[in-house]
């Protein structure tokens, strides 16, 4: 159960990442397959390396960012549709992450790692750690919504949600959606090499799905939470990855396999996108979300039509 | 302060759907002009306005902004200098966000975005004051939501925010065609009024012969994609609805025959 919940806490700073691109860009970045393993990737080899956990880890999203800079620059210089430019840099991760590590598997067993702290005082699984991480969580939180009310914030929301109009202010969206995408594969490297030096070892496959949870994170926040606030949903989407772990904890308790763990991602985000369409629920979402759009009158000028030259 | 030379395009060249969007534009705006276009649907009023504003390239000519060449330079970057509007009243904004972060994406125009808070009290100072030169009430809602406002009053907020920072060039392409028909007054009138208080350069398209005998200090008139009429303040201030749809006629009815007599 506890350790559902630190699980829960560190896949919600990939979550974070996830709600970067899908709700605030609006663009479906599917990198995140790849770049998490890369992220735990240089963090474990690093790390067996001899160098400093933290250093390592703050690397692995340096090197998250950059697989966001290459599917950004495929979107926007290469014209590839978003969707092709994430799968592309994801497959083409793979090879990458198998060249960092130089084998399939890093164990981390016996190294000096983030966690080392933790498990040498027996925090882990006890409430200290949910502390530790949720804090963690609330950090990231501040940060992220703190940057998303700066100028450039401001301009990268802005161009999720009405591109022609803040080019119009002098915006490059192409760079938005760079910087965008850079940010959000950085916090999901960055979630991917925590999870390997919470587990204990890095995984070619440990990727693998994991838009999945990050997007039922993003989608089960904001079934019940309000999106009213930035801030508001941001905490929305930690909440749901930690709810998202529960479930799954659940489910293998009622004997699922953890190999059947993908497809319970799979069919928790159907129902997530899904219930909300159906009767009861539709009044239920309906009061939840605020609609964005609003309902302005474009009143057909039809009288003025018959004047025209 | 824009000067079109010689601006010519057309859409898909050599193919059954080519279409000759512009030939041969001429047209030099002074500093403070404000000129109103009229034309019939596809006449290539749009099409200029997008040249300008860098959505479109020509095929041959020039654009000029205040004696720099602009031809090839992207949309965004030329933006510094202009001030748009869009006929539909949700393209101006950003719906999800609030009136006072909009404005504040508006007041960056042409300064660096960095790590800066977007929105601050003296900034908010200036909205309110701005809001409420257009007396809609406006400047007490700056934490609404913008997709939560009507058309109109999203349209006035848009040409606030396109005017803001007191661009070279005002861009309003049937910026009151989508409204009803007060609201289109009202709109109107917060156009001469800002136009007017800034001192703007201004290329206003419409579709309303009377609006574009009230407003501006000149009127130009496109057909078939050239200008076919161009009428100083004084030539406006004696011209009426009628005699402006009898020059249409006249005009056309010429070219018609130049191209017939071609054939
Ligand atoms: N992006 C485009 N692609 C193809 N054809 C276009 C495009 N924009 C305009 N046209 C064509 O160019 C001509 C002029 O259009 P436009 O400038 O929009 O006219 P209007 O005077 O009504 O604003 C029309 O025939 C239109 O179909
Ligand atoms: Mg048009």
């Amino acid at each position: 159960m506890i350790t559902a919940v630190e699980l829960g806490l560190i896949y919600a700073i990939m979550a974070l990442g996830v709600y970067l691109t899908f709700r605030i860009l609006d663009f479906p970045d599917l990198t995140v397959d790849g770049s998490f393993t890369t992220g735990a990737a240089t963090a474990s080899i690093l790390i067996v390396n001899g160098t400093n956990p933290l250093v390592a880890t703050v690397c692995a999203f340096f090197a998250g960012a950059a697989a966001g800079v290459i599917t950004g620059l495929l979107h926007t210089k290469g014209n590839i549709d978003g969707l092709l430019a994430g799968i592309l840099t994801m497959i083409g991760l793979y090879s990458i992450n198998l060249r960092i590590m130089g084998k399939a598997n890093v164990p981390l067993l016996g190294e000096d790692t983030l966690m080392s702290p933790l498990r040498a005082n027996g925090w882990l699984g006890s409430w200290v750690s949910v502390a530790l991480l949720l804090l963690l969580c609330l950090v990231a939180v501040a940060v992220i919504v703190w940057f998303l009310h700066t100028d450039v914030g401001m301009a990268m929301r802005s161009t999720g949600d009405n591109p022609e109009m803040i080019r119009s202010f002098g915006v490059s969206t192409d760079n938005q959606k760079i910087l965008g995408l850079a940010l959000s594969n950085g916090l999901v490297a960055f979630s991917g090499a925590l999870i390997a030096q919470f587990q204990g070892y890095a995984d070619i496959g440990m990727g693998i799905g994991i838009i999945l949870i990050g997007l039922a994170s993003v989608i089960v926040g904001q079934a019940i939470f309000s999106q009213r606030y930035i801030w508001l949903a941001a905490i929305a989407v930690v909440f749901g990855a930690v709810i998202y772990r529960l479930v799954i904890q659940f489910a293998l308790g009622a004997g699922l396999e953890v190999n059947d763990m993908k497809l319970i991602s799979a069919v928790l985000v159907v129902l997530a996108l899904v219930l909300p369409q159906v009767g009861v629920f539709r009044k239920l979402a309906a009061r939840i979300q605020i609609t964005s759009r609003g309902t302005a009158k474009a009143d057909a000028p039809e009288e003025e039509e018959k004047q025209n030259a | 302060m824009l000067e079109i030379t010689n601006l010519n395009k057309t859409f898909f060249p050599g193919t059954v759907n080519e279409r000759k969007a512009l030939r041969e534009i001429d047209l030099t705006l002074a500093e403070g002009d404000f000129v109103t276009v009229i034309g019939s649907n596809g006449a290539g009023k749009s099409t200029v306005l997008n040249m300008v504003a860098g959505k479109l390239y020509p095929d041959s000519g020039n654009v000029r902004i205040d004696g720099q060449d602009v031809t090839k330079l992207a949309d965004f970057k030329r933006a510094k200098y202009l001030g748009r509007v869009f006929q539909d009243p949700m393209a101006g904004t950003a719906p999800s966000m609030t009136i006072e972060e909009n404005l504040a994406l508006a007041l960056g125009r042409g300064k660096v975005r960095a790590l800066a808070l977007g929105v601050t009290n003296r900034k908010r100072e200036l909205f309110v004051e701005e809001l409420a030169s257009l007396e809609l009430g406006l400047e007490k809602r700056l934490k609404t939501k913008v997709g939560l406002l009507s058309g109109g009053q999203r349209q006035a907020l848009s040409l606030l925010m396109a005017t803001l920072t007191g661009p070279k060039i005002l861009l309003l392409d049937e910026h009151t065609a989508a409204l009803d028909p007060q609201r289109a007054a009202l709109v109107t009138r917060l156009t001469r009024e800002i136009v007017e208080r800034h001192r703007l350069t201004t290329l206003m398209v419409t579709h309303n012969m009377e609006q574009a005998l009230a407003l501006g200090t000149r009127l130009i008139m496109m057909h078939d994609g050239q200008i076919i009429l161009d009428l100083s303040q004084a030539e406006k201030e004696k011209m009426t609805v009628k005699g402006l749809l009898g020059e249409f006629e006249k005009i056309k009815g010429a070219q018609l025959d130049d191209r017939t007599m071609l054939q």
